[in-house]
């Protein structure tokens, strides 16, 4: 995959810099306008500086490789990602298979700079490469009936040692609502930095929501398929109660372990300071309307 | 000279302000390495990972020293009490990261003890270290006497129990290290227990 595949797109070309410094410019302006909304928007933007590769790709949970953060650079490598394909399955009109090779040349690669919250309070941003899941389902024809997505790992524990422990249910699954899988901000991420997928980020290609915790965002997926039922969730099952399905990035409500008001930017060194989490990663505006007259406190809604 | 005898002579040439002063060096070595980068990219998490579990296996060293003589016949006895200071050095150290660098808000430190059960247990163990590092001098045995002394500094009993707890609680998932560190301090905890010893004939009379 490394070299069959060089995205040309630099990060430039994908998100022009002067409109990207415009907005900027635009949002401090904003900043005047106390609309504690608004303050929090031009907030958000203001930090959308990516993080470095070295950053991205050497703290890590990727439990198949173990739980340490530093596991998954240590032990990603033995991964084998090619072949890779994705079997699309369920209640779709057209089920089948997408190898790697079709997913690249069938959709459009655009670059997406996204705040990434880890639900154990750090934080990161991260120019990803990648398409909108919802392009992937509308050729895979999802039927009415469908309500949610699921996603599946790759299950190999001879190339991922995590997975010959118990410490989570093998292989990893996530799930979405279908409006949420539908959404814009929804995408398939096939790179970081215009370079394909490194291993340990989820190679060669993974789900990233940006307005939910991290272990939302499932890593190297073999099986997405449309449920007429909410599907499990690994992390939902390993702890009901402590994480639920939807995730949604939320300061009011507390992991029992820690307070998720605040987070810490990784990059920062030794004297970073934690900055305030945002409702919704900062992605409230557009996503705030998918769940409306849900009490986003209630421990079913978690 | 049997092997044990050869060693305890060794140890006890060991002076122990070498003790203290390379275990009193190992947090400012951690700090250098956190300082430059040597920790990955998220230090403040690494550096309070790392002393946590620096003062876990003090600890553990600690409560080893008495199976380990009565095994083997090596005493570690005479750096016990150094390395019971360096424990709550690392502990103290532990802590201040936590509150300086990490949590950096005293009102939500205060929120976190009385919240979480395992900054509850944690801060209890603290809390707990403080009368048993006080004490760890001869002037305070001879003010005790050896008895209460002792008795007090059976806490250590608890603490390291209750320390192994709040190691074990701060994982996402059950996580094999720390489940070995409870394992461990209850094995050496087990052999404290003092057994009713079956009379021998001689004892029957």
């Amino acid at each position: 995959m490394a070299r069959r595949w060089t995205n040309d797109l630099t990060r430039s070309d994908a998100t022009p810099r002067s409109v990207y410094m415009n907005r900027r410019q635009l949002m401090a302006g904003l900043g005047g306008a106390s609309l504690l909304g608004v303050a929090g928007r031009a907030h958000a933007q203001e930090e959308l500086e990516p993080n470095s590769l070295e950053e991205i790709t050497s703290y890590n949970n990727f439990y198949e490789f173990g739980t340490s953060k530093t596991d998954p650079k240590k032990y990603a490598d033995q991964l084998t990602t090619e072949p890779w394909s994705i079997e699309v399955d369920g209640l779709v009109d057209n089920p089948g298979r997408f190898s790697m090779e079709d997913i690249l040349s069938q959709f459009d690669i655009e670059e997406r700079i996204y705040r990434m919250r880890c639900v154990e309070a750090w934080s990161m941003v991260i120019p990803w490469n990648g398409f909108e899941l919802a392009d992937l389902l509308s050729v895979a024809g999802v039927q009415d009936e469908a309500k949610f997505v699921a996603f599946q790992t790759l299950m190999r524990p001879e190339e991922m040692p995590g997975q010959q422990y118990p410490i989570l249910e093998w292989p990893y699954v996530e799930g979405l609502r279908m409006d949420e899988a539908m959404h814009p901000l929804t995408i398939m991420a096939t790179g970081i930095y215009g370079e394909p997928m490194p291993n340990q980020n989820g190679a060669p290609i993974r789900l990233v929501v940006p307005w939910k915790y991290g272990f939302k965002g499932i890593k190297s997926i073999v099986r997405i398929t449309a449920l007429a039922e909410q599907p499990p969730t690994t992390w939902a099952l390993a702890a009901p109660g402590v994480y639920g399905f939807y995730a949604n990035v939320n300061p009011n409500v507390d992991h029992p372990n820690w307070s998720q008001a605040t987070e810490r930017r990784v990059g920062g060194g030794l004297f970073s300071k934690r900055r305030d989490t945002l409702m919704f990663n900062g992605y409230e505006d557009e996503v705030a309307s998918l769940y409306e007259g849900m009490d986003l406190t209630a421990t079913e809604n978690i | 000279m049997t092997f044990s005898q050869r060693a305890n002579v060794g140890l006890r040439k060991v002076p122990s302000w070498l003790v203290y002063l390379v275990g009193g060096a190992i947090p400012f070595w951690s700090l250098y390495l956190a300082a430059t980068g040597g920790m990955g990219v998220e230090p403040i998490n690494a550096l309070e990972r790392e002393l946590g579990e620096l003062a876990i296996l003090t600890l553990v060293i600690v409560l080893a020293v008495t199976p380990f003589r009565r095994l083997t016949g090596i005493s570690l006895v005479m750096h016990r009490r150094a390395l019971g200071l360096l424990s709550f050095f690392y502990v103290l150290c532990h802590l201040l990261v936590w509150l300086v660098l990490d949590v950096q808000d005293l009102g939500r430190v205060w929120a976190d003890i009385l919240k979480r059960p395992y900054i509850t247990i944690g801060m209890a163990a603290f809390i707990l270290l403080l009368p048993v590092a006080a004490t760890s001098n001869n002037w305070s045995i001879r003010k005790l006497g050896p008895v209460r002394w002792r008795r007090l500094h059976q806490l250590t009993y608890v603490i390291s129990v209750l320390g192994v707890a709040h190691y074990v609680m701060v994982q996402k998932v059950w996580e094999a290290k720390p489940l070995a560190y409870l394992v461990i301090i209850l094995v050496l905890l087990a052999t404290r227990i003092e057994l009713p010893r079956r009379l021998s004939p001689a004892e029957k009379g």
